[in-house]
């Protein structure tokens, strides 16, 4: 006997709005259906709108939460268009927030992945210790997120040397932290018994589903924008990429722990090398041509695409967010686990909605593909097939 | 009856968060009031689970097309009478998204709003100071 266990939008699970439709068998999860739409605000439609120079501050309030990866994208995109070679200063400055943004982020999925397991301490912890890194933020650009450091040939704010020690004083800190949060996971019998061997995604899953970042790193699958493709600072800095081996819950949590560790290491190298000189080059209009730009946010690879004519607008910009394609691989990893695993299984991949939508129209022969009409009637076929599939 | 219901909010409000089209950073800003540095708990003020169990409403982001009869759902759904405090810019006035194709104006167009919260996000502070204000008007 099937049932349906509607999750959301409103629900005190998740952030966000965004709607699960989990498919039952007694306490088993069958099947997935997965809805969302709730955050989609046209980014793609008022970016043309904006001039090269304003599109950072849009694309910076996709997300929040990785609200320097959506601008770092965009802005290299900018600069593969035109051939901009920012200044190797800037370039630090960037890859050094890219990472404190990192270690942010994944403190943040800790800590709710803790709330999710009834372990509030675990997310009372590790927010405490991320709060001294948003006053760093602060410090450094003016504002805890949203932080536009990212500009256009270049980086919008210098890192001033008597900040450096503040910074190596936190990594200092965290270091410490990171060990022990590593160890209390590792260690706690409660949140092994939960986490390991739970919303196991197997490495061909994985492929299949063409999952990035962590996700991906989790279930053994060695991708990483930084290493394959590496921009900025990356190729002059050591370090290495994070690969657990399950694809449980557990492995993608000790990933990202781990993966913070690197980031520290990224990070102080870029301080002890930071070269001197000026953080912006000049940059006189946008060519015509197209450009691409990723970054490894820290759910994953986000990827932007820019069209110029040569004026001062974007003619075209599409953006590719990590949480796209995570969230799809959510469908196997769910099925055959309990609806109390459900919860964090569905939160494992640090899903991302408001990065996710958004739409595209379809052009076959220059003509639209599906009017909103076809698109009416393709929903209630889909209603059908649904009511014969639960009648059984 | 509804004053007495008001002198009640105002000594433990129990707040829903409601967003609707948001960038997560405001929402993110409302947890971390939670967290030990800030510590709403202490005042009395819970995050809870249903909109039917709250005296307020913490509503974020922009509205759009598909979330517009949610939230004005989850609205009706609220206890009156009921805080509505806007938190960030984006609940004030869409600003940047004010040409978008699926936005579809801010929360006081659809809902009234006793408190309005701007920033981008707002600090930790800056919202718990909301709140107090709310709660003084009482």
């Amino acid at each position: 006997m099937r049932r349906v266990v509607p999750i959301g939008p409103y629900h005190p699970l998740q952030e966000e709005p965004e709607f699960f439709k989990l498919i039952v068998e007694g306490e088993k999860v069958v099947d997935l259906e997965i809805n969302i739409g709730y955050n989609h605000r046209g980014h793609e439609y008022i970016s043309p709108t904006l001039t090269w120079d304003q599109v950072p501050f849009l694309v910076e309030r996709i997300c929040g939460i990785c609200s320097d990866s959506h601008p770092y994208a965009y802005v290299l995109a900018v600069e593969d268009c035109a051939h901009i070679e920012p200044p190797p200063r800037a370039k630090y400055i960037r890859t050094i927030i890219g990472e404190l943004e990192r270690i942010h982020s994944h403190y943040l999925w800790l800590g709710l992945a803790g709330h999710f397991i009834g372990y509030n301490t675990v997310w009372m912890w590790v927010w405490r210790y991320r709060e001294p890194l948003l006053d760093l933020f602060e410090l450094i650009m003016g504002n805890r997120n949203h932080y536009a450091i990212n500009k256009i040939g270049g980086a919008r704010r210098d890192i001033k040397p008597e900040d450096y020690p503040k910074i190596e004083k936190y990594l200092d800190m965290l270091e410490k932290k990171n060990a022990m949060f590593t160890k209390a996971i590792l260690d706690d019998p409660v949140i092994r018994a939960r986490l390991e061997g739970v919303g196991i995604l197997k490495k061909e899953d994985a492929i299949a589903y063409a999952v990035t970042g962590p996700t991906a790193r989790g279930s053994g699958y060695a991708i990483d924008v930084r290493k394959d493709d590496p921009y900025d600072a990356y190729d002059k800095v050591d370090w290495d990429i994070v690969v657990g081996k399950d694809g449980d819950v557990l492995a993608k949590a000790v990933v990202r722990l781990l993966e913070c560790d690197e980031s520290i290491k990224i990070v102080r190298q870029c301080l002890k090398n930071m070269p001197d000189g000026p953080i912006e080059t000049r940059v006189d209009g946008i060519p015509p041509g197209e450009g691409i730009g990723h970054h490894e946010a820290p759910r994953g690879e986000v990827f932007h695409y820019v069209r110029s004519d040569g004026s001062n607008m974007p003619v075209r910009h599409k953006v590719r967010a990590p949480s796209f394609m995570n969230i799809a691989s959510n469908v196997v990893a769910v099925k055959g686990y309990s609806i109390a695993d459900a919860t964090l299984v569905l939160a494992a991949v640090d899903p991302c909605y408001c990065c996710t939508e958004r739409t595209m129209v379809a052009y076959e022969d220059g003509k639209e593909k599906y009017t909103g009409k076809d698109l009416l009637q393709l929903s209630w076929k889909k209603t059908e097939r649904l009511r014969e599939r639960y009648r059984k | 009856m509804g004053n007495l219901k008001l002198l009640g909010l105002k000594k433990s409000p129990w707040v829903f968060h409601l967003a609707a089209a948001a960038c997560n950073n405001c929402d993110i800003e409302i947890l971390d009031i939670l967290t030990p540095r800030w510590d709403v708990e202490r005042f009395g003020i819970v995050l809870v689970g249903s909109p039917r169990h709250a005296d307020a409403l913490l509503v974020t982001g922009v509205i759009n097309r598909k979330t517009l009869p949610r939230v004005l759902r989850v609205y009706e759904q609220t206890p009156k009478p009921c805080l509505v405090i806007a938190v960030g810019s984006c609940a004030c006035h869409p600003h940047i998204f004010e040409s978008s194709y699926n936005v579809v104006g801010p929360y006081d167009k659809h809902i009234p709003v006793d408190v309005y919260i701007p920033g981008c996000p707002p600090k930790p502070e800056a919202i718990i100071m909301g709140v107090v204000k709310a709660l003084k008007r009482l």
